[in-house]
């Protein structure tokens, strides 16, 4: 039942994309994001959903799994819509279609729709192209100038990655307790909303309680080993920048100049 | 209550392009009064098996009848008649320790106790988790501790009393002696023949020890690969004892024993319990 959570979305592939280093794709995908906010019509948005298309065939991931990310903001991107249509400041020489539905208002709410729509498939091209162990090498890389700050970068990268990796694991553990209460008879799918929160207490505990349980458990296999986050710890995968990085920089830097100059246009 | 499984399948995912075959074409009968053993690797399919059984997991494909509850699919089972079931087949999950919650041992075992009879009064809830705690070989005065403070073989105790609280006929063990040491395990062993002969009319056990299955089941089933590739009494199934280890699983040492005799020209026909084996070549050497 909850065997399927897992954190992100990876899909396993070996594209251009899932080679790229993962700083690169943070910070690239940082500029997208700007690229997105500073496409100030149409046009320029047209170009990004371009550059969109292409990283999309470049990650060889299915278009039904990017899209799934849009579907699971449907309804807010519904409700935006609705929303700016509806409080949309008429002013003089507007086209009034009915009551306050104007054409401008129908251009700007699917202007913003279409600019929400860009910036979550967008995002995902990363959490599906990463899996999230790199992610977090790569926040942890980005992140070291906080060193010098004495921020602990490195324990922070744990502490994610740990929480990350056991997210699955506790899954499992949950699925067991619920059935091994469902077999005593518990029940979590009827009665009203307070009574069910209270059917919720015997898989909690047993859940919390294995939670720490693991995690001393961790701690004690991290302090036999000598586990220290030191600065001198070497790492087992490298990141390396390589000609992809560069190639996929030169593709946003192109992207950013083609809004610019479309945005003027 | 008996099981009878006919051509059961389980896809894992099943909507998905990675789906996992858990159980692949699985005919199996649990006949009432025996002392089941399921054995396999991990991921061979008998969790999946036993979760069938409770109704926990849903019937993909295939017929599936426990007692008179059929579960097949396209069958339906209201709410009601899927609780009566629960209440009449019981199952322990590995490590069952883990799943206690209550503050005290008393409310723990009650819990399924009170969810199958909403009716009972306190008299009534009293005298069976006294009864249970006593089948498991718990006195009462632990009933008011915190299930937390317990020993390990104490704890699993108090979680097996919680399932057979509700009276089950069918009582199913994943892995039950998993993580106990010699003693321990030769002590819940010997709880849960005493159970089976006066309390539980049927007892299922998961296990991948050999030995523990060889001296304890009355039939044995040998899942691999999500199929059921074995049936039989333990003496049937041991003697087979190449063709498991063509499943890479082990035998029993009473049978890698009567292998070792077997080759020096000894011929040991025991049914590969300690006692029976023990007793045959005593027999055998005081002829030789």
């Amino acid at each position: 039942m909850l065997g399927d959570v897992t954190f992100g979305q990876y899909y396993n592939a070996r594209s251009f994309l899932h080679k790229t280093d993962p700083r690169t794709k943070i910070l690239l995908l940082i500029a997208y994001i700007v690229a997105v906010f500073i496409a100030q019509n149409f046009l320029s948005l047209a170009a990004v959903l371009v550059f969109l298309i292409v990283a999309i065939i470049f990650s060889s991931v299915p278009l039904g799994s990017v899209l799934r990310s849009v579907k699971a903001i449907f309804f807010l991107i519904l409700f935006m819509f609705v929303l700016n249509v509806l409080f949309h400041v008429k002013k003089e020489g507007e086209t009034v279609y009915f009551w306050v539905v104007t054409k401008e208002g129908l251009i700007s709410a699917s202007f913003l729709s279409a600019r929400l729509i860009l910036l979550v498939t967008g995002s995902s091209l990363l959490t599906l192209t990463t899996t999230p162990v790199s992610l977090t090498d790569g926040i942890e890389s980005l992140l070291k100038p906080l060193n010098l700050v004495k921020f602990p970068v490195h324990d922070l990268a744990l502490v994610m990655s740990i929480a990350l990796r056991f997210i699955p694991t506790l899954a499992n553990e949950t699925d067991r307790i619920i059935s091994a209460q469902k077999a005593r008879g518990a029940d979590f799918e009827s009665g009203n909303i307070f009574s069910r929160i209270k059917a919720l207490v015997p898989v909690l505990i047993p859940l919390i309680i294995s939670a720490l349980r693991r995690a001393d458990e961790l701690g004690d296999a991290m302090d036999a080993r000598c586990y220290t986050g030191s600065k001198n710890r070497t790492k087992y995968k490298k990141l390396t920048f390589t000609f992809r990085d560069i190639v996929a920089t030169l593709f946003v830097a192109a992207l950013i100049t083609g809004v610019v100059f479309l945005n003027i246009y | 209550m008996r099981v009878v499984a006919e051509k059961l399948n389980f896809y894992y995912d099943k909507k998905s392009k990675n789906k996992v075959r858990a159980l692949s074409d699985v005919t199996l009968t649990i006949p009432e009064g025996s002392f089941f053993g399921i054995i396999g690797h991990t991921g061979s399919g008998k969790s999946t098996f036993i979760q069938h059984i409770d109704a926990l997991i849903p019937v993909q494909e295939g017929k599936l009848v426990v007692g008179d509850y059929d579960l097949s699919r396209g069958k339906k089972t209201d709410k009601k008649k899927l609780k009566e079931l629960r209440s009449r087949t019981g199952i322990v999950f590995q490590y069952p320790e883990y799943q206690l919650f209550a503050e005290t041992v008393f409310q723990d075992v009650a819990f399924g106790y009170k969810n199958f009879n909403k009716e009972a009064n306190d008299e009534q809830v009293k005298t069976a988790v006294y009864g249970a705690l006593a089948l498991v070989g718990l006195g009462e005065e632990l009933a008011n501790k915190s299930p937390f403070e317990l020993s390990g073989g104490q704890k699993r105790r108090v979680a097996i009393a919680g399932v057979i609280v509700s009276k089950p006929e069918i009582l199913i063990l994943d892995e039950p002696v998993a993580g106990l040491d010699p003693v321990g395990k030769r002590e819940l062993m010997s709880l849960l023949h005493a159970l089976h002969e006066h309390y539980v009319k049927t007892i299922v056990i998961v296990s991948h020890d050999m030995d523990e299955v060889a001296e304890n089941c009355t039939d044995v089933a040998v899942f691999s690969e999500g199929k059921v590739v074995m049936t039989g009494t333990p003496r049937e199934i041991f003697s087979r004892a190449d063709e498991l280890a063509a499943l890479r699983l082990d035998v029993p040492v009473t049978a890698k024993l009567t292998a070792a005799l077997k080759r020096a020209g000894v011929d040991v026909n025991s049914d590969f319990t300690t006692d029976d084996f023990v007793s045959k070549v005593a027999e055998i050497y005081k002829k030789a």
